[in-house]
């Protein structure tokens, strides 16, 4: 098990309904951690509209989460 | 060099114009991104920016960095709002100054088109009939031309 830091921003914020949660997780990859979270969260939008960084950098979906990492889902984007 | 930044407040353009003044430079641009009355169809009351900070303020950076090494510019510097704006506040600010006006032009319209879709930045409007959505950057991506470099 690894344990790890999810942030989450806008409308996975409030979905969620907190701004960070610590938990353990089995997942092999971040894409299954995503699908996990999504199913507990209730989250709308699939991993496909999402980026994802670790962190603080943009990663691969393939990556397998780090204990100790901080996890970033990112839905799509409005800046400007 | 810092060439993002984030604000939560409004701030001011003259400070950060005067800062890309340099000798070599005779061309300025700036892009000012502005709060719409209206998105889609809808009337928008104000909007609430939100950033991953530690993230958006380095892919920032290097957006900005990509437009030096694209265009040869002087000098560039973006700031970008946070947190709750109303129709007409100043949403993003961006200045570039370059030897000549073209790769000012073009360096300005990179930085603007790569901010908007690469940079961890949501976006909430609040319409005048109260509901509020988070909206998707809807343009698609413009290829930059490689002519200049």
């Amino acid at each position: 098990m690894t344990r790890i830091t999810l942030e989450y921003y806008a409308q996975l914020r409030e979905q969620a309904g907190t701004r960070s949660e610590q938990l353990t997780t089995s997942a092999g990859t971040l894409r299954e951690l995503y699908d996990e979270l999504r199913q507990r969260h209730g989250f709308l939008l699939a991993a496909d509209a999402l980026k994802v960084a670790v962190n603080a950098q943009f990663c691969d979906w393939g990556r397998a989460p780090r204990e100790g990492d901080t996890i970033v889902f990112i839905p799509p984007v409005a800046g400007g | 060099m810092k060439h993002f930044s984030l604000s939560s407040e409004g701030f001011d353009t003259a400070e950060l114009r005067t800062a890309l003044q340099h000798p070599a430079s005779g061309g300025f641009c700036s892009f000012e991104g502005w709060v719409r009355n209206s998105n889609e169809g809808r009337e928008v009351d104000g909007l609430e920016y939100e950033a991953y900070t530690e993230l958006a303020l380095a892919e920032g950076q290097r957006v900005v960095e990509e437009a030096f090494a694209r265009y040869g510019i002087l000098a560039a510097h973006c700031v970008h709002r946070t947190g709750s704006l109303k129709v007409g506040d100043l949403a993003v600010w961006i200045g570039v100054s370059a030897a000549h006006r073209d790769e000012a032009f073009r360096a300005c319209r990179y930085i603007i088109d790569e901010i908007k879709h690469r940079l961890p930045i949501w976006k909430k409007e609040h319409y005048v009939d109260g509901d509020t959505a988070w909206v998707a950057c809807a343009h698609t991506h413009r290829a930059h031309d490689h002519v200049h470099v």
